[in-house]
């Protein structure tokens, strides 16, 4: 399959491989977040950790929507569709995330007309075609899906729509990457950086991490020859001393980003003062509301309460293994209490969550131990 | 292992997605209540003696939408579904039953339809159909159709297949490239804004199991069709509880490019994707390669492949090994393929 076959060879992943080791013989960690759950996903998925030496230690951020998405949001989007007889769309992602009352799977089982689609305008297709009925499309995702929202919405407002809703939990990758730097529990030496938001942010945006920081960054694609590479390439900057923003996705990532998509996601939502990620608690500057303007069509703005509030379940120490801090099979739940298909956290839901993917894919001598 | 039970309140549509949620409801509420020696085998058809002839019964309800696609029809695929779980219990059917739940205000004309495309079905696999019953319910309690069908077919002598006869070293086969069916569905449903040149593999695999038996007899140890759940779902039930896995190499997985395609874009895995025309089977030690050549003889069966191994590792799982070297868990489904897109 073309794009993709010459990413996946294997012998070109085996030399990467041999590089890295050569690369990494100082006596040192390195210590490489992926923000990004797709690259999780990946890793696991094609056993990319088994490939490199002992002293590279990866890091499953905080870049996977779902995982991230408090548990009372996921409340108050099923409670705002279910009091209105709403009918309730999101992307599959979202189908098994639980709230404290349940999932959007659970809600569909209790009676709720809840749809899954595959794109903004797929919700906005079921709105012209049940006039009669409201629609609420459930929005996730970083600066990556943002714009087909906000176009989806421009869209709304051109075609005179008055039956769509849309409830924004769109987060932002930058002030998240902020929050872990400035902690002080999690040591991390490098990041690799988001393949798709970077299709629409560009690299620029990533200048502080080192500017400020000193940490290097690599925007990376998704297959394994693209993900080995950008390892090779961080760790010739960290035996280098060196940290750049350096751009491996070329293919796909333009230096500036995308312009249009960034002007559509400008015009239709603004930054909200915080928003909480679970796991991480509330975040300057990280969610993205859709502005006033656009009221007609904000879900939120069209309710009259606050929603309900939930946290993590007690115990559950997701937001550790979001920070970095613990690794998914160190958690006393993993496995046993939260397993795809009873998650107790988050990360257990979608299979970009780092719990799922190490509970998926993981090396089969941990799950054996288990 | 603990025994399974199932808490749930209600009914969900995981639980009809061949996945685990699935297998806790059959397992966990309905087997327990009907418990019996055929039936705790939970084979794709129950095997039972009748006065020294080996009896395979089966039966399967068929709630496809939309009744027409690319590659069958919701007619044709409950002829064939029914056929092939006879088929891999190395049984050759005598006859099958149909029962049709119609919705009031369903066309004629797509009724007449699905009727002369069950009679096609099973005219070319050469078995009856005996014996059958129609229901109507009010317009909206159906989705237009739903068909049962039910089979019973005498297992040939030569056939000795049980999933406590693998054993480590058996290699495991593959009838075809997967996902061809799951994939088609998904894109006739309309919900994927993806155009491929697809069709569904709803097929009989009648002619293919009898080759296989006819060249190996008892050195077939087990076969499975892999409808819901897929390749994955099989394997894992194949080896859950026991003390063997299953090594499945990865880049030996026949795949089409459309489905790949269409699984790296949803964020899928093909080893889940559902299919209606391939089936697994184990092979003991050495006889792959036979296998293969008798497959290979009958139309249809040129695509087969060997794809892995019977191990005694990793005892109650299946394990990918990837092209690089590397190895991972391919585990059950959880409920339905929900693809992944923010």
């Amino acid at each position: 399959m073309k794009y993709v076959d010459e990413y996946r060879d294997a012998e070109r992943v085996r030399r990467l491989g041999e590089e890295i080791a050569r690369l990494a013989d100082r006596p040192r960690p390195y210590r490489i977040m992926e923000i990004c759950g797709g690259h999780t996903h990946s890793i696991f998925r094609f056993g990319l950790h088994q490939l490199l030496p002992a002293n590279i230690e990866l890091i499953h951020g905080p870049g996977c929507p779902v995982c991230v998405l408090p548990p009372g949001r996921v409340d108050l989007g099923l409670a705002l569709a279910e009091r209105d007889g709403m009918i309730f769309t999101a992307f599959g992602d979202m189908m098994r995330v639980p709230g404290s009352g349940g999932s959007p799977l659970d809600a569909q089982a209790r009676g709720a007309d809840v749809r899954m689609v595959y794109s903004p305008l797929d919700a906005l297709r079921i709105a012209r075609e049940n006039p009669d009925r409201t629609v609420l499309f459930f929005a996730i995702g970083f600066e990556t899906t943002a714009p087909s929202t906000a176009v989806t919405i421009l869209r709304a407002r051109e075609e005179g729509l008055r039956n769509f809703r849309v409830m924004s939990n769109h987060i932002l990758v930058n002030p998240a990457i902020r929050a872990l730097l400035e902690s002080d529990e999690l040591r991390l030496d490098a990041f690799i950086g988001p393949g798709h938001v970077s299709t629409v942010i560009g690299c620029e945006p990533y200048g502080f991490i080192a500017g400020e920081f000193g940490r290097p960054v690599v925007v990376s694609g998704f297959e394994p020859v693209d993900i080995m590479q950008s390892i090779a390439m961080i760790v010739r900057q960290l035996n280098a001393g060196e940290a750049r923003v350096e751009n491996q996705y070329g293919r796909a990532v333009a230096w500036g980003g995308n312009r249009a998509a960034r002007a559509a996601m400008d015009l239709v939502f603004t930054p909200r003062a915080s928003f909480e990620w679970r796991g991480m608690g509330e975040i300057a500057g990280s969610g993205l509301a859709i502005r006033e303007e656009f009221a007609l069509f904000d879900a939120e703005q069209r309710s009259d309460g606050a929603g309900p509030a939930a946290s993590e379940p007690a115990g559950a120490p997701c937001g550790e293994v979001l920070r970095g801090v613990r690794k998914p099979c160190d958690c006393q739940h993993f496995g046993k209490a939260c397993t795809p298909e009873h998650p107790v956290g988050a990360l257990m839901v979608s299979s970009e969550g780092a719990c799922a993917a190490q509970y998926r894919y993981a090396d089969v001598t941990i799950r054996a131990s288990r | 292992m603990p025994p399974i039970t199932f808490e749930d309140e209600r009914i969900a549509m995981h639980h009809g997605a061949g996945g685990r949620a699935a297998r806790r409801l059959v397992e966990g509420l309905i087997v327990p209540a009907f418990s019996n020696g055929a039936l705790n085998e939970l084979g794709d058809a129950a095997v039972i003696d009748a006065g020294g002839v080996r009896l395979a019964f089966t039966t399967d309800t068929f709630v496809v939408r939309p009744l027409v696609f690319p590659g069958g029809c919701i007619g044709s695929l409950a002829v064939h579904g029914t056929l092939n779980d006879l088929a891999v219990s190395g049984a050759d059917p005598l006859g099958i039953t149909v029962a049709f739940v119609l919705e009031a205000g369903l066309a004629t004309a797509v009724l007449r339809g699905q009727v002369v495309a069950m009679a096609d079905a099973a005219a070319k696999a050469g078995v009856p159909i005996v014996a059958g019953d129609t229901k109507v319910v009010e317009h909206g309690a159906a989705d237009g159709l739903y068909i049962n069908t039910s089979g019973i077919g005498i297992v040939r002598d030569d056939a000795e297949l049980s999933p406590t006869r693998v054993r480590p070293g058996d290699q495991v086969l593959l009838s075809g490239p997967i996902g061809d069916h799951g994939i088609t569905i998904m894109l006739a449903r309309g919900e994927v804004d993806l155009a491929a040149e697809l069709a569904s593999d709803s097929r009989s695999v009648l002619a293919l199991t009898r080759a296989l038996l006819d060249e190996l007899g008892p050195g077939v140890r087990w076969m499975r069709d892999a409808t819901r759940g897929g390749v994955a779902t099989v394997l894992n039930e194949l080896v859950a509880g026991r003390e063997i896995g299953v090594l499945v190499e990865e880049p030996r997985v026949p795949v089409r490019d459309q489905v790949r395609g269409a699984c790296e874009l949803l964020g899928l895995d093909p080893l889940h994707v559902a299919n209606e025309g391939q089936f697994v089977a184990v092979v003991e030690a050495g006889a792959g390669e036979r296998a293969l050549a008798a497959l290979a003889r009958v139309r249809g069966g040129e695509g087969a492949a060997i794809i892995g191994a019977v191990v005694g590792e990793h005892a109650g799982r299946v394990v990918g090994r990837t092209s690089f070297g590397a190895r991972r868990v391919i585990d059950v489904l959880v409920g339905d393929p929900l693809p992944r897109i923010c």
